[in-house]
């Protein structure tokens, strides 16, 4: 597969201050990178870097093949950015607004008409597009900022936080509209909700404090458990320590007098001894829950234990 | 870069700012023609009399005309202030930086788009002197001279302004700031007038207005062409400069 974004090394200080250090992103054609961490932690810097917006001091981007420092024209054509506040000028219609974003890209005549209409269709903004853009609500708003990158349909298109500040439902649609252009164009989105990452993302890339601490599929990022573990209620519990020699049990720990959290290696499953044990020694099992490790845990597994950014803070 | 142009001049319009601005110039500018042209009519009959003296040109076209002149430095600033400004505050600009386009063309074509405004300002004033044919012989050189002498310096103080607007986020402050430079250099002839003559006047030179007035009279040097083009292109280029600054820092 093609790589349509490749960018090596890329660092950028603010004075004395590392903003981002040493990344790299790749993204090949039909992908969707989830670009994710904490607030802070650099993630519209890279993505301004990316789109050209601010110079890295360090590395190289390219953008289908072109440079993004050498032959800015060429890989800004490749390229539709949305930035963290929307560019829109208020006093436009949106549909104006749309053409003018299209004129920039350099489409013209009938190819412009067409390029607005599909892409007026496509974000669902018909109803509104000859309304002031001023006047729309913020998820049209969003939508708006949406069309606007992908117009001359870039091959990349870089989203930066495109669902912050929109209620659950705008939320929801914006992520239908962004799995929609994943189809045809190659998507670096950058969040911190994790729930979006696991729902969009092919690729997730995570950074904290300026470094990438993981990068690898989604399915890789679900392995990185290290442990899984059951939650049980039980009204005749044994002691801890009874519990702790059951087979598979890595460790138990009492949350209540008759509740336990029993933990374990994912491959190795202690669920059919306890429950054995529990009918033959009558501990009287009320409740037993599988406890997901959820990729919240993994994030913040991850962006609290990486000892390489513990470096980068000081 | 046209596209850039056509969006600033349609965004112009699109405010009542812009139609304000045009109405109330002209209105301003009409009231300072008829006066002139009332004190013209009274001394008419005495200075028919002497020969060579001053006809309509120079005594309705040109103070007209240096009032439009006045009149532009004031309005001038609070047309470029938006340029960069309040894009800044919109955070509108990635827009135009992540499309494909230099940074000059981006501020090529905020700038021609602005100067297309003041095109269709001077255009409209130029009515003005051109509706007394009707009833006078005019001299139309000079009024060209004088026209085009108009343009060059608006288009010298939109380069200003231009610029300025890249410095702060604040377009009101950018207004300020265009306004006190352009001022500076409008009335710094008058310190330049009373050093000693002989000395080199650098004073005098840096004036707009030194170099506006011999344009007023019909006089089209080259010396004041290429201080205007200078000017122009000095300025652009800081913007440009700014513009770039503002990727790296």
């Amino acid at each position: 597969m093609t790589i349509l974004l490749e960018a090596q090394n890329l660092s950028r200080f603010f004075g004395p201050n590392i903003a981002v250090q040493d990344i790299d992103i790749k993204v090949k054609r039909g992908e969707v990178l989830g670009f994710l961490g904490p607030n802070g932690a650099g993630k519209s810097t890279t993505m301004k870097m990316l789109s050209g917006n601010l110079a890295p001091d360090k590395g190289e981007i390219r953008i289908n093949g072109f440079d993004l420092l050498s032959q800015p024209k060429q890989a800004k054509a490749q390229l539709g950015y949305l930035p963290e506040t929307p560019p829109l000028y208020r006093e436009l219609t949106v549909r104006e607004y749309l053409q003018h974003c299209a004129r920039l890209n350099g489409l013209t005549g009938t190819s412009l008409k067409l390029a607005v209409a599909t892409v007026i269709e496509r974000c669902g903004l018909g109803d509104v597009s000859r309304r002031l853009i001023g006047q729309l609500s913020k998820g049209y708003q969003q939508r708006t900022g949406i069309a606007q990158a992908i117009v001359h349909t870039p091959a990349v298109v870089i989203l930066d936080e495109p669902t912050s500040g929109l209620d659950p439902q705008q939320i929801r649609q914006i992520r239908e509209l962004i799995r929609e252009i994943a189809n045809e164009h190659s998507v670096i989105l950058s969040t911190h909700i994790l729930p979006e990452v696991e729902m969009l993302c092919d690729r997730v890339q995570i950074i904290s404090k300026g470094q990438v601490v993981f990068a690898d599929s989604l399915s890789a990022l679900h392995q990185q458990r290290h442990h899984s573990s059951l939650r049980v209620i039980l009204s005749n519990p044994p002691s801890l320590n009874e519990l702790y020699t059951l087979d598979n049990v890595s460790s138990v720990e009492a949350l209540s007098s008759n509740q336990f959290r029993i933990i374990f290696h994912p491959e190795q499953d202690p669920t059919e001894s306890l429950l054995a044990n529990a009918v033959s020694q009558q501990w009287q099992m009320q409740e037993l829950v599988r406890e997901q490790d959820s990729l919240e845990d993994i994030f913040m597994q991850l962006i609290n234990t990486d000892p390489s950014t513990v470096g980068a803070n000081s | 870069m046209w596209c850039v142009a056509r969006l600033e001049l349609s965004r112009l319009f699109l405010s009542p700012f812009a139609w304000v601005m045009l109405a109330l110039v002209q209105f301003l500018l009409a009231y300072l023609f008829l006066s002139h042209i009332e004190y013209f009519a009274q001394i008419q009959g005495q200075i028919s009399a002497i020969p060579g003296a001053p006809g309509v040109t120079e005594l309705v076209i040109a103070p007209l005309l240096n009032n439009a002149a006045l009149v532009m430095l004031l309005i001038a600033p609070f047309i470029t202030m938006r340029a960069f400004a309040d894009e800044h505050r919109n955070h509108s600009l990635p827009l135009l930086i992540s499309a494909p386009l230099s940074a000059s063309q981006i501020v090529l074509g905020k700038y021609l788009g602005y100067l297309s405004f003041f095109l269709l300002q001077l255009l409209l004033i130029a009515f003005m002197p051109l509706s007394l044919m009707t009833g006078a012989a005019i001299d139309l050189y000079q009024l060209g001279a004088a026209m085009f002498g108009l343009l060059f310096l608006v288009a010298s103080f939109v380069a200003a302004g231009t610029f300025i607007s890249s410095l702060t986020t604040q377009p009101i402050i950018a207004a300020v700031m265009t306004f006190c430079l352009l001022f500076l250099l409008w009335i710094i002839d008058f310190a330049a007038a009373s050093t000693l003559s002989g000395q080199i006047n650098w004073l005098g030179w840096i004036s707009l207005l030194g170099h506006f007035q011999p344009m007023l009279a019909g006089q089209v040097n080259s010396v004041d062409l290429s201080f205007f083009a200078l000017f122009c292109i000095v300025f652009l280029l800081m913007t440009v400069r700014r513009l770039d600054a503002a990727r790296l820092s």
